[in-house]
């Protein structure tokens, strides 16, 4: 039944099914939700890329005359300790949190799927023993290592973007070798090296190009991870020591204030909470848009 | 006789994202105590969405019946609650699947699934249940039945799931059976045992059978009266004898021609059905056979015909009436107009190029370790193809039948080398394949191409058909951009495409016309050989015909040599000059096709050919059919491997593997006592 | 079944053998001097650090270092650390009892409500339940531990003054932090359950039981869930590697004494040895519990208990 359902023939017009599709999506509420997490993050890149524009405060900027300030319509996240604006803060912190979060899944996605790709393809011995060797890290659990890793070399934040990438490369390469052992076993390939295409082609233009998708979507919902393992690292005060706090750092500052400042940890924390989430919701609808299976029961 | 099952005007309809899709309409049907009606069709006639709608499942589909009524012994089902419904599911109708492997939970013991039904509608203690699920298992043949009851799904054979989802479903004596292909998912010898064991249960327990097949030989087999469906309608309905004797549809009429019986002729060109099945998205309007009816009018095209009632039967055309008088006596008995060339042509080639060998195959065998990890060396070898020889003349279609696992198409995939071999040898082209390096290899796979089974996945779904087509041009041939496409959309029109469909993607094609793409694909290079492993075998009859059809116009255009690949015998019969049977990894009997039919020779070719069911009501076939199953091939039987099941067994054969020996000119056998 | 049993147990040791080479070697590697970090390099002479490196064999070659280390791991010596000369294996074990707790306390709670919402979001697809559920995976993975746990502080200690803030003293100062931890495990299995369970909803076998008459809470709780839980198992296994990380953060967070706080406060003085027990114990805890888990499938699934 399934299959005379989907099965669409030369006969049906696109623009027919363009049309149903659309008319499909409009009574879809999360789809709204979709649209309101791609909203939410252009408003965070905007944010690290220009806090200059959204912030009303610099955030070195000590008021001494409102310090430990409660949110109102001047400072709609209260003030701290110092007297400076926890919006500002807020705005200006996301600039190394999201730089850690993504410099470390793009270098994280590139090595780990890079290792899971080779493995995944040539198989064999080479194969196990990368494999056994993965199984060996993932004994570890990522934030241990990322902390081990960030103590040893130091606050610094290419440091904690090169831990926390660390810490991410097993899943990647995991993913990326499942995919590929997937890829590999289906019938068009097959049918490829029935032809006589050489090895070099059908990886470049049958596997490649169909691995894509799953490590985009791990990546996405790794990004999520990787702001959290980030922001968990500066919480601890392993990360960056300046002027302008990160996310983490702002939050591990304010709670020494939380009986009497409630808003110093609350809304950076909201923010990170905020961002995430949304990255989230992206990375599963990524998932369901391109993996047929999740997607059947709609 | 009262109707037990009286289905009125029944129309489903179905969720889906697109809107309500209609998948079913207005289908009436009715089933008499003790009957057994067949529903044939092929895929998306909504025969299987029907039963359904008979058990009311529909409605964890997202489906619901929108009009009409079902009446179950004097119960409206379509108006029961799901409540009301559980009381009857099981205990007055039962059902049986198509797949027995996916249809028992694989975290339950057999016997626990068995007691499950007994104990949801029997007041019996456990032990009760225990001994009657014992006693049901024990009827439906199979052995150590105590045993069997503790096993779980995965380690009992396909055949005997499917006896134990037997067993499930009359546990408590329901009045009406519905088997939705009990027996696609099977081998035709365990098909045929399935089969005669339905009969004997019907008679035993007195109960009506809905089988709903494609299959027209099951339905004359089984069947006291058939109903067609097509594009989720009723187009005919009448007795099992009429119907074959006079199909008044045309597409009943159709479907009838387009199957090969062991009665067809085979220079002849088979009868198909042009076009395919629509979609459920798009039905024509009016009549839905229209588009594919020879005799569609302008009216077809308008109006939907009723089902009429006709010499005591109903058809669903509005030419019906006009069409049986018209064409008196058509039905099977016409003949087509054979494709004169065919055979000439073959025997031209015999004759000039005196039997050229383009296969020549010595001793081949091909081994899988089993049990294999990291560190343990492989605890036992499954000989998948055992020290197998013959040959393939130029021009010439080898066809290749056995059961699933008995090794033909791992055969097919080493004799191109897809796999390598573990020892023997292959000449192609007076070339030894098995010694080529990879480079070389490649090279020479221009040569040879294979059509693949999955027409949906041996295709790349990201790639035009237009660059799968070209695919093999650009590997091997250095050709501009616009001289390849001039290629490829000949090679479109070739195998019945249209030239502007270049740009198209595979899901936008039927499975029949996919299967063309991956004709096209294959003929690309104009090689000299090419591997069809069960080419067909996916595609619904009507389909089936059209491709065997344009691989035979191909074949004398290019003049191709083909391995034809298959578990349906006819068409395999039909296409091919001479056929190997192949039994656990052993070549056990060549002929030429018709000597084959006529006069197996190895016991097993007799059983295999006694089990294809016959599309002839008054042919009752004899009963001798094979028993028991293949066994594993990790453990083959010793001696002649077919001993365990062969009626003509000996001592002999159980200690001594059978010569090969040639008991006519071109028919060889490795039996001990052949027939 | 016992030739697999001994199988699985030698190839944990050998993951363990690994993961000890593979932490010796990432903190070998890396760049940065212990020595350097307990004596203040303004006021130690050349002299001093030299004698400092072969009081602690650093000056040995890498092979008799490790050489070194792991002889004393399979005495039971994981060292001394370089702040107080304390023995390392001592110091974890004394405080891992609290990090135990917390890690089972929130194991359990993330168990129980994520198969509970798992499943019944995947039984009533679209219902209010089911939204709950998503809702619950999707803040639970999104959520920072550190940030929950000062909001659990926050309302409950601060504002409500039902639970202590702090400490590891009894059971009252368990419950806030291992639901802090337990959130994001049951975000994870919420989504995990839900989807495994939605497929298994689809599979055909549940047609079959339907056509037998079983009733729909036989057909989902009986046989649906059985099947959907065994890829929750081997998730939950793999989770409490990460729940037994996340009490490093909320450890801190709650200030209990735990293993977390060990690790985190021996990172901050760069008492590597520290560093090194820790990361190396948590390790073998987490191939031990997978180990279990993995023996628990084949009490679950018959297909891997009759494999062998």
């Amino acid at each position: 039944m399934k299959e005379v359902i989907s099965a669409k023939t030369v006969w049906q017009a696109p623009e027919l099914q363009a049309n149903a599709q659309r008319r499909g999506r409009e009574f879809d509420v999360s789809q709204l939700f979709v649209y309101a997490s791609g909203l939410v993050i252009l408003f965070y890149v905007l944010c690290a890329l220009a806090p200059q524009w959204v912030a009303p405060y610099e955030p070195t900027l000590m008021m001494t005359d409102k310090i430990l300030s409660p949110p109102s319509s001047t400072h709609w996240f209260g003030t701290d300790y110092f007297g400076r604006d926890v919006f500002s803060l807020t705005v200006y912190g996301s600039r190394d949190s999201l730089f850690i979060g993504v410099a470390s899944v793009l270098v994280g996605g590139l090595f780990g799927g890079a290792l899971g790709a080779f493995s995944g393809y040539i198989g064999g011995i080479v194969d196990t023993i990368l494999m056994r060797f993965i199984d060996i890290v993932m004994t570890i659990p990522g934030i241990l290592l990322a902390l081990a890793i960030a103590a040893a070399l130091g606050p610094h934040l290419f440091n904690i973007i090169l831990a926390v990438a660390i810490s991410a490369i097993p899943g990647y390469a995991r993913v990326m070798r499942g995919q590929i052992m997937s890829i590999k076993s289906r019938p068009f390939i097959t049918a490829s090296r029935s032809i006589g295409t050489p090895h070099r082609t059908i990886i470049l233009r049958h596997v490649l190009p169909h691995s894509w998708s799953p490590l985009l979507v791990m990546a996405t919902i790794g990004l999520g991870s990787s702001i959290l393992i980030g922001s968990g690292l500066s919480f601890l005060g392993l990360g960056i020591i300046k002027e302008i706090p990160d996310w983490g750092a702002l939050l591990s500052q304010g709670r020494g204030y939380l009986t009497v400042a409630w808003w110093i940890c609350t809304f950076p924390g909201l923010a990170i909470t905020l961002f995430v989430l949304s990255v989230n919701l992206i990375g599963d609808q990524l998932r369901d848009m391109l993996d047929p299976k999740t997607s059947r029961g709609r | 006789m009262s109707q037990l099952l009286d289905l009125q005007h029944v129309t489903v309809d179905f969720q889906s994202k697109n809107g309500l899709l209609t998948a079913i309409r207005d289908v009436s049907l009715q089933i008499k105590a003790g009957e057994t009606v067949c529903l044939v069709g092929e895929s998306g006639s909504g025969k299987t969405i029907t039963s359904k709608a008979i058990m009311r499942l529909i409605d964890y589909e997202h489906g619901r019946i929108s009009e009409g009524s079902i009446v179950l012994d004097g119960v409206n089902l379509a108006k029961l609650s799901q409540h009301e419904l559980r009381g009857l599911r099981g205990k007055k109708m039962a059902m049986i699947f198509q797949e027995p492997m996916a249809a028992f939970d694989p975290v339950f013991t057999i016997g626990n699934q068995i007691m499950e039904a007994i104990l949801e509608h029997q007041q019996v203690k456990k032990d009760v249940a225990w001994k009657q699920a014992i006693h049901l298992l024990e009827r439906v043949g199979i052995p150590e039945p105590t045993l069997r009851m503790k096993q779980y799904p995965n380690e009992l054979s396909g055949g005997m799931l499917q006896r134990a989802m037997i067993a499930m479903a009359l546990a408590c004596g329901p009045e009406l059976l519905i088997a939705d292909e009990p027996t696609t998912a099977l081998d035709v010898t365990i098909q045929s045992q399935i089969l005669q064991l339905l009969q004997e249960l019907k008679a035993e327990y007195q109960m009506s059978i809905l089988l709903i097949t494609h299959d027209m030989g099951i339905a004359a087999e089984m069947a006291d009266r058939i109903i067609v469906m097509y594009a989720g309608r009723v187009v005919e309905q009448a007795t099992s004898e009429q119907l074959f004797e006079k199909p008044h549809h045309p597409y009943t009429r159709g479907l009838l021609r387009s199957i090969t019986t062991i009665d067809s002729h085979r220079g002849n060109r088979l009868f198909s059905i042009e076009g395919s099945i629509p979609p459920l998205t798009d039905m024509p309007s009016g009549c839905r056979f229209h588009p594919r009816c020879p005799y569609a009018t302008q009216k077809c095209l308008l109006d939907e015909p009723p089902l009429f009632e006709i010499n005591g039967r109903q058809t669903a055309c509005w030419h019906g009436e006009q069409l049986v008088e018209s064409e008196d006596g058509i039905g099977k008995s016409e003949v087509m107009p054979p494709i004169a060339v065919i055979e000439p042509k073959h025997d031209q080639h015999h004759s000039t190029l005196q039997r050229q060998l383009l296969f020549d195959v010595k001793g081949l065998s091909k081994a899988y370790p089993v049990g294999k990890g990291l560190l343990q060396r492989a605890s036992s070898l499954i000989h998948a193809v055992d020290d197998v020889s013959f040959t393939i003349e130029k021009g010439e279609t080898f066809g290749l039948v056995g059961e699933s696992g008995s090794g033909k198409s791992t055969l097919g995939r080493v004799l191109l080398q897809l796999e390598k071999a573990s020892k023997g040898s292959i000449r192609f082209q007076g070339l030894e394949l098995t010694q080529l390096k990879t480079a070389e290899l490649q090279k020479d796979r221009r040569d040879m191409q294979v059509i693949f089974q999955d027409p949906y996945g041996s295709v790349n779904p990201r790639w035009q058909i237009g660059d799968i087509i070209g695919e093999p041009l650009m590997v091997h041939e250095d050709l501009d951009a616009t001289v390849r496409r001039e290629r490829v959309e000949a090679l479109l029109e070739a195998v019945g495409l249209k030239r502007g469909w270049y740009e198209r993607y595979p899901h936008e094609f039927s499975g029949g016309q996919r299967q063309r793409i991956g004709i096209a694909r294959a003929i690309a290079l104009n090689p000299s050989f090419v591997l069809a492993d069960e080419a067909v075998s996916a595609l619904d009859v009507s389909v089936q015909a059209q491709i065997v059809n344009l691989m035979q116009d191909l074949q004398r255009d290019l003049g191709l040599t083909y391995l034809f690949i298959a578990h349906g015998l006819h068409i395999v019969r039909h296409i091919s000059d001479r056929i190997g049977v192949m039994y656990l990894g052993k070549l056990v009997e060549i002929a030429a096709s018709e000597e084959l039919f006529l006069h197996p020779a190895h016991h097993y070719t007799k059983g295999l050919i006694a089990s294809i069911p016959v599309p002839d009501p008054k042919q009752k076939r004899e009963p001798f059919s094979l028993q028991g199953e293949i066994p594993s091939p990790a453990n083959p039987p010793s001696g002649c491997r077919f001993h365990t099941r062969c009626p003509a067994a000996t001592a002999r054969c159980k200690e001594e593997p059978p010569a090969w020996q040639e008991i006519q000119r071109g028919h060889w056998v490795a039996c001990h006592h052949p027939a | 079944m016992c030739k697999r049993f001994l199988g699985r147990i030698l190839a944990s040791i050998v993951v363990v053998f690994g993961a000890l080479v593979f932490v010796f070697c990432i903190l070998y590697l890396l760049p940065g001097d212990p020595v350097l970090s307990i004596l203040d390099p303004a006021t130690a002479t050349p002299e001093m650090i030299e004698n400092m490196r072969k009081e602690l064999g650093l000056d040995q070659p890498f092979h008799i270092q490790f050489g070194n280390y792991f002889a004393g791991i399979l005495q039971g010596d994981f060292g001394t650390s370089l702040v107080n000369s304390d023995p390392v294996l001592p110091k974890i074990l004394l405080h891992f009892p609290a990090t135990l707790a917390l890690t089972l306390a929130s194991t359990i709670f993330s168990a129980v409500i994520g198969i509970v919402l798992g499943v019944l979001s995947a039984i009533h697809r679209n219902s209010w339940i089911d939204i709950v559920a998503r809702l619950v995976g999707l803040f639970g993975i999104s959520m920072p531990t550190f940030w929950s746990g000062i909001l659990l502080i926050l309302i409950f200690s601060v504002y409500l003054g039902w639970f202590p803030a702090m400490g590891s003293d009894g059971f009252m100062s368990l419950i806030l932090p291992s639901l802090a931890l337990g959130f994001v495990g049951a975000g994870f299995i919420v989504r995990m359950v839900r989807n495994s369970m939605l497929e298994v909803i689809h599979e055909h076998f549940i047609v079959t039981l339907r056509s037998k008459g079983l009733s729909e809470k036989a057909v989902m709780y009986r046989h649906a869930l059985r099947n959907a839980l065994i890829p929750a198992i081997t998730i939950i296994g793999i989770h409490i590697g990460d729940l037994l990380a996340g009490t490093v953060i909320i450890e801190t967070v709650f200030s209990r004494q735990g293993i977390g706080r060990v690790i985190a406060d021996a990172i901050m003085a760069r008492d590597l040895p520290v560093v090194q027990g820790v990361i190396f114990f948590s390790a073998i805890v987490y191939v031990v519990v997978n180990l279990l888990v993995d023996l628990s499938y084949s009490l679950v699934d018959p297909r891997v208990r009759r494999a062998s």
